[in-house]
């Protein structure tokens, strides 16, 4: 049975982080498993944790009044989930569902948080990472927007 | 050997539809045979007809079936204005007007020997259906077959049944999304990208074929170059305005390049310098 | 030949079987029409045309072809404005197509063509005879034309042919080529046959071998036509040039002017867009695919589900220059523009491609070539 630093050490989103680094991380991490149709979490709770998909799938829903709730985007092996622990106020924005039994690694964020206030060497590679992540997501998010296969006439 | 009468190639040869079968509620599948038993109907993957519809219009529609059956020509066709309709309402016996095959279709041969990635938006996987078939047909002859296929909604999907025996087929990966799921939806929710981290790719022994709108393949091929494909062995199927599908009515010129008869399947070294032209 | 032997000429192409076609003055201008004879010519006539005016001018002179050109040209006749080409009946489920003949009765005889027209036809029958598909409306229009030239001896100011390499002589692809002198020796044209039938129509008219003084005259005339060009198009490495300056500010320029009104489109003698219309009747059972001129300026041209992907004037206006000077290259192996002038004349707002032309390369950031 491997151990969670050689785990986390072998994640291509870690990959770069020197050992005392990795420590630290490794030291805010958890082996998590989630029933399919379980939540993760909900939206306006508080983030103190994100979370490294090792196995199965993941919505991030939406739910609006007088609408069908929406799934935004399922998120897989490899995925991170969830960057609110790092940006204030701390809460999640989307309601998070195991679509399928789901295996992570939990990190907590709020430990997590700390550490990056003290260790700037540390903040500094979270932030990056995540704000790779963030690019990632916010062009697929735009070219979601563009509604590429409907056939209503555009502007 | 084109489907068209006296070699007039604005003349339309009489076609029947034998078979009809709904895709989606805006999308239906016609088989035509030709009224006459003869014509070999032949086509390359890629191709495309004009139907003609009588009275009414005529449309360039890919053809999106077997290339090894003859006798038949299929079509998938979404309903977006008043001819498109007129061809989905066809009844078995109704008679349509078939010229073609035309154009420059997908390169199956070069693929040879090569692993075949298809990226399909929407009913962008018509054009590549041929394609599927081809490799399927004459497995030893590809390497790996990987479909990465993405659409509005999960009732928007096209061909499903066959997307699950496809998925069966050794050596070939089989990935679906949707861009907004219902929570009924089990499968992959987001643009059609986000499943290239899911894929299993060797960019330098594969040939990318990508077909959808105009935006969604320049995403994917911004994908397809940051997963290490090079820019020779990305094709796109592009689409223009067309009328007489011969080069001589003007209309679906894009830049220098006739989209009727030097494509519509291009190399993406080819046109990338257009693609990024606005209103080009 | 004399003059006077212009109407004989008439008849003769009459006589074995041509439908002639020639100048003739009408509504304000030189248009091509069915010529029965030499009296329909616009004798004593010519043009002044700049930039959106065209007007007609009585000469001092009786000269025959002592214009430049008019609003039309041949594609009038080779690749009609309107055509049907088939009609269709309905048979119970399906359809029966009646097969339409799309030659014309007799052969055309084209009188008083431009050297710039001549490179015209010449490069519709590389657009329109291609080696995969030939169309078959102009090709059965198209075979046996007899044409006559009549050699430029004067230039309007609107005029570029000698920068285009295309006039104002007509070297070769004609039947029967006119210089036309009128001087106090008389009113006669220096003749040349250019193949096998022109000589044998001029073997049956009254003529004269050319002395040398009236063949240089006539040479003359034709290099002073040159000589008297104002504009002309710098055509070195043009397809670089609007094809890298595809967002120089000169298109918008351009587009604040451009009405998009396709005029130039249906003036140019190259021009060869076309629409696809199918109609039927009332009841349904009888249908008819037309094909009409189409304009690349019009917002529908470059319509698809959702929109049109031309939809500014700047990208039209761009669209139609580039094509002509530049991708017709790429396509046909030469310029789709002869430098007939027309469309700087017959544009409303009086748009000049050749200035265009200079504006793009003196603003261009790659440089003269």
């Amino acid at each position: 049975m491997e151990t969670l630093e050689r785990i986390i050490a072998e994640q291509p989103f870690f990959a770069g982080l020197e050992p005392g680094v990795l420590e630290l991380v490794t030291g805010c991490a958890s082996n998590v498993r989630f029933d399919a149709g379980a939540y993760i979490f909900k939206e306006g709770d508080e983030a103190n944790e994100f979370y490294l998909i090792r196995g199965g799938k993941v919505a991030l829903e939406l739910f609006a009044p007088q609408r069908k709730p929406i799934i935004v985007e399922t998120l897989g092996v490899g995925d991170i989930l969830g960057w609110s622990w790092l940006i204030p106020p701390f809460h999640w924005k989307f309601f998070a569902r195991a679509v399928e039994d789901t295996r992570a690694i939990a990190l907590d964020g709020k430990c997590l948080r700390t550490k990056c206030e003290e260790n700037h060497d540390l903040g500094y590679e979270m932030v990056k990472r995540f704000a790779h992540i963030i690019e990632r997501r916010l062009e697929a998010t735009r070219f979601q927007l563009l509604d590429v296969y409907s056939t209503r006439r555009r502007a | 050997m084109t489907t068209t009468a006296n070699n007039d190639p604005m003349m339309p040869a009489a076609y029947v539809v034998r078979q009809v079968s709904k895709e989606t509620p805006d999308t239906f599948t016609l088989a035509l045979g030709p009224e006459n038993g003869a014509s070999n109907g032949s086509f390359q993957p890629g191709q495309f007809s004009m139907l003609w519809v009588f009275g009414v219009g005529e449309l360039p529609i890919s053809i999106s079936g077997d290339p090894s059956a003859s006798g038949k020509l299929v079509y998938t066709v979404r309903s977006v204005g008043e001819a498109t309709h007129s061809l989905i309402s066809r009844k078995v016996g109704d008679g349509v007007g078939v010229r073609g095959p035309f154009g420059a279709g997908w390169p199956v041969q070069a693929a040879r020997g090569r692993d075949v990635v298809i990226v399909a938006g929407g009913i962008g996987l018509a054009p590549l259906r041929p394609v599927i078939y081809e490799v399927l047909k004459n497995r030893s002859e590809y390497g790996r077959l990987v479909l990465l296929y993405g659409s509005r909604s999960p009732q928007d999907l096209l061909y499903r049944k066959e997307l699950a025996a496809w998925a069966r087929q050794r050596e070939t990966q089989i990935l679906v999304t949707v861009d907004y799921g219902g929570l009924n939806w089990r499968g992959h929710v987001g643009v059609v990208t986000t499943l290239f981290k899911y894929a299993r790719l060797q960019p330098q022994q594969s040939v990318a074929m990508v077909c959808g709108p105009e935006i969604m393949m320049r995403f994917v091929t911004r994908e397809l170059q940051t997963h290490g494909f090079s820019r020779d062995d990305i094709y796109l199927s592009m689409e223009r305005n067309m009328k007489c599908a011969v080069g001589f009515c003007g209309h679906c010129q894009y830049g220098p390049l006739f989209i009727c008869k030097d494509g519509p399947v291009f190399c993406y070294e080819q046109i990338r310098p257009m693609l990024e032209k606005y209103e080009l | 030949m004399g003059a006077g032997q212009l109407g004989k000429l008439i008849e003769l192409l009459a006589s074995r079987g041509y439908e002639v076609l020639g100048p003739t003055v009408r509504d304000g201008a030189i248009v091509y029409d069915r010529i029965e004879s030499a009296a329909e010519l616009p004798s004593g006539w010519t043009d002044e045309q700049k930039p959106g005016q065209y007007r007609l001018k009585r000469r001092d002179d009786e000269a025959v072809f002592g214009y430049v050109v008019g609003p039309q040209s041949w594609k009038k006749y080779l690749h009609p404005a309107e055509v049907r080409l088939w009609s269709a009946e309905r048979q119970d489920g399906t359809f029966r197509i009646l097969n339409n003949e799309n030659k014309p009765k007799h052969p055309f005889a084209f009188l008083g063509v431009r050297a710039c027209e001549l490179t015209a036809i010449g490069i519709q029958d590389r657009v329109l005879l291609g080696k995969q598909y030939r169309d078959f409306v102009y090709d059965g229009r198209r075979e046996g034309v007899f044409i006559i030239v009549a050699q430029c001896t004067q230039s309007a100011e609107t005029c570029f042919c000698a920068s285009m390499g295309t006039g104002p002589r007509a070297q070769e692809g004609f039947d029967l080529a006119l210089t036309e002198l009128v001087s106090p020796e008389g009113h006669r044209f220096v003749v040349e046959a250019g193949s096998d039938r022109g000589a044998e129509v001029l073997a049956e008219l009254q003529t004269a071998p050319a002395d040398e003084a009236d063949q240089q005259k006539a040479s003359e005339a034709v290099e002073a036509a040159a000589r008297q060009q104002v504009r002309s198009i710098d055509n070195n490495g043009i397809q670089e040039l609007l094809y890298k300056n595809f967002e120089h500010p000169r298109w918008d320029h351009v587009a604040a002017r451009c009405l998009t009104c396709a005029n130039c489109t249906m003036v140019c003698p190259t021009c060869f867009c076309t629409n696809v219309e199918d109609v039927s009747d009332v009841t349904g059972e009888h249908a008819e695919r037309w094909r009409r001129w189409d304009s690349c300026f019009t917002l529908a041209f470059s319509y698809i589900h959702g929109g049109s992907v031309r939809t500014s004037s700047k990208a039209r206006y761009r669209q139609w220059m580039t094509h002509k000077l530049a991708a017709w290259i790429d396509q046909f192996g030469s310029s789709g523009c002869v430098g007939c002038g027309r469309c700087i004349t017959w544009c409303p707002a009086g748009i000049d491609i050749t200035e265009e032309v200079r504006a793009i390369r003196e603003g261009s950031k790659h440089g003269n070539t």
